[in-house]
């Protein structure tokens, strides 16, 4: 209990630091925390808003924490995601005379796939020992990125929006449907099974025991038959696939079409709120809840403050310090 | 290919090299002090903008440089608290060092978005830069351009025929040995991290100073990473640096010259290159790597608990 009271505290250290930079910088940091609490928090819209950057934030978290059962570090979220997008576009794009029922199941399983296929190149390297997963993850990011700009600069650019690098709209039957007056989609549906199957798998099932054999001592679970390169390939594709499917939902129900600019960073921060849970599948929530705000905040800054968007990186990494100082002693995610 | 693009090439890749190297041998000396900083990107970033800010505000680009190396070297000390005096995960603590360079980078770069500078002086070696073709490409180039392979040949020296670098590499290998034998591993990784961060620094100021000669958001896209992968690529040794920064320099050259020479490849696909070389590179040298890296490599030092 007392160690909570004083994570809560090290949390308001890393927006105290935060709101001094904004000082610093002559903005008036009160007025900041005021307008991104009141514009999430304030509003049913707001808030409703917070529930919809949850949703691929949720899937990116867990998509490292599950890798992170095993110790191997997946930075790759962020392409991950985009190669999703990108299999669930193609989808889309081609198969768009079917009907919902049918095409709506099926690019969901394009995404899972495109991102856990762009995962599994990571896993595979790795569990062949030739390439850290951290590394090759990190590079295949700026891969990923390039080639949904490639696609949507060249081959799928739609021709009909001129000037912007775009793809053509999804039709209906592609697109999950919202419910009424907000963005708040059936995509929903996905972290929340995630999320239950995690917690059940890792605690019921004999998966989840050898997982924690693995991440608990290796060469003793090595020397018991459970397959460890088999574990290392098969959880980076999880990772990566559903990471993916965060890339699936946001095209099929936020953009409508594939864009370059189709996520700000939705991998990178679910990297942060898993390592903020420990792994943990409520945990996972809870930092999904807090990020989303400060992702939100972040346009806040932007919009109303005159700050560079990216300037919230800051408020994350200072909540990524505090989260990773206080776990050094014990090492780090379990 | 004609002469003078092979010329192009060569020039591009030394330039493009340049911070590469700088990046690539500050990551080793860390690492052979036995961690692993992924923060070198975010390093950059700090070196690139403040180096272009000071650079504008003073009018002076030797300044800048200056200013970047110690912006560097005091941003990477922040990760240095983190991984060895709250012995947190390394690789973790790197990517938060990454996200926080990004971030302030934006924030203090933002006002000089758009600003011209005139950037490092290109130095003339008189007799030299006048031989036909050679004096063309090799000798052309700002102060930083040259004493890199210099820098690059002090790092060895330093790493293996000092007393500093003989506890420093002892540390990165067993920090228990080293601290039996009365070295102070902390110390060691503190000074081997200011070190790195100077180095870092550098390299980012080289960027916005002499390369592109402007400040963007995240202008170093991915370098940082890629000077990571040329670490493991030059097996942890100064020297075998050089000749991998030329090549990942070539990488980034070529595509330039196939865009300026309108080759009819999609960009984005040539943009790929520096990554995916890292990336083959890795592979083809992963069977070998295990033997180089030095022996405590992201492990944490708990003294003698």
């Amino acid at each position: 209990m007392t160690s909570s009271i004083r994570f809560f505290g090290l949390l308001g250290l890393a927006f105290l630091v935060f709101a001094v930079l904004l000082l610093a910088f002559g903005k008036n940091p009160l007025k900041a925390y005021v307008d991104i609490f009141s514009s999430t928090l304030g509003s049913t819209y707001g808030f409703s808003e917070i529930l919809v950057k949850m949703i691929p934030l949720t899937l990116t978290a867990v998509a490292v924490a599950v890798p992170s059962r095993i110790w191997l570090i997946n930075v790759g979220g962020e392409g991950q995601l985009y190669i999703g997008a990108l299999f669930a576009t193609w989808g889309a794009l081609t198969l768009s005379t079917l009907p919902a029922w049918i095409l709506l199941p099926f690019i969901s399983v394009l995404g899972v796939l495109g991102g856990g296929l762009w995962g599994s190149i990571s896993g595979i390297l790795r569990a062949k020992g030739w390439v850290s997963e951290t590394i090759s993850t990190l590079l295949l990011n700026y891969v990923a990125i390039l080639l949904v700009n490639f696609f949507v600069f060249g081959p799928w650019k739609d021709l009909e929006s001129a000037n912007y690098p775009q793809t053509a709209e999804f039709v209906n039957a592609a697109t999950l449907p919202s419910f009424a007056g907000t963005r708040v989609h059936a995509g929903f549906v996905f972290p929340l099974a995630v999320l239950i199957l995690f917690y059940f798998v890792l605690s019921r099932t004999r998966w989840g025991l050898e997982m924690r054999a693995i991440g608990g001592n290796p060469e003793a679970a090595r020397r018991s038959g459970i397959p460890i390169n088999g574990y290392i390939t098969l959880l980076i594709f999880i990772g990566g696939g559903l990471a993916g499917l965060a890339g699936m939902i946001e095209v099929s129900a936020i953009q409508g079409r594939l864009r370059p600019s189709l996520s700000p960073g939705y991998g990178f921060i679910g990297f942060l709120i898993s390592w903020m849970a420990g792994g943990n599948p409520l945990g996972i929530v809870a930092a999904a809840f807090l990020l989303a705000i400060v992702t939100a905040g972040g346009d806040i800054l932007q919009m109303a403050h005159g700050l560079p968007g990216s300037a919230v990186n800051i408020l994350n990494a200072l909540i990524l310090f505090v989260v990773l100082s206080r776990q050094g002693g014990k090492g780090g995610v379990k | 290919m004609t002469g003078s693009s092979l010329q192009g090439l060569l020039s591009g890749s030394i330039i493009a090299g340049t911070p590469l190297l700088y990046a690539t041998l500050g990551e080793i000396i860390g690492e052979r002090a036995g961690i692993v900083n992924l923060g070198l990107e975010g390093v950059m970033l700090m070196g690139a903008v403040v180096g272009f800010s000071t650079t504008v505000q003073t009018g002076n680009p030797a300044l800048g440089v200056f200013a970047a190396a110690l912006a560097g070297a005091l941003f990477n000390t922040i990760f240095g608290f983190l991984v060895i005096e709250r012995r947190a995960n390394q690789l973790a603590s790197g990517l938060a060092l990454m996200f926080c360079g990004v971030g302030l980078s934006a924030l203090l770069g933002a006002p000089y978005i758009g600003s011209q500078i005139k950037g490092l002086n290109e130095i003339r070696i008189p007799i030299l830069s006048d031989l036909p073709v050679a004096g063309a490409t090799l000798f052309h180039y700002d102060i930083l351009v040259y004493l890199v392979v210099p820098i690059a040949i002090l790092v060895w020296w330093a790493l293996f025929y000092t007393r500093w670098g003989l506890s420093l590499r002892a540390v990165g290998e067993k920090p228990t040995a080293a601290f039996a034998a009365g070295k102070h591993p902390y110390t060691l990784q503190y000074e081997a991290l200011f070190i790195a961060g100077l180095l870092g620094g550098i390299a980012g100021a080289h960027l916005s100073l002499a390369v592109a000669k402007t400040w963007a958001e995240w202008m170093t896209a991915g370098r940082g990473f890629v000077a990571v992968a040329l670490v493991i690529f030059s097996k942890w040794h100064p020297l075998r640096a050089i000749v991998g920064a030329l090549l990942f320099g070539g990488a980034i050259a070529l595509q330039l010259q196939m865009q300026a020479r309108g080759v009819p490849v999609s960009p984005f696909l040539l943009d790929m290159l520096p990554y995916l070389l890292s990336l083959g590179v890795l592979a083809l040298w992963g069977g070998a790597r295990r033997y180089a890296a030095p022996a405590s490599l992201g492990q944490v030092f708990r003294g003698t608990e």
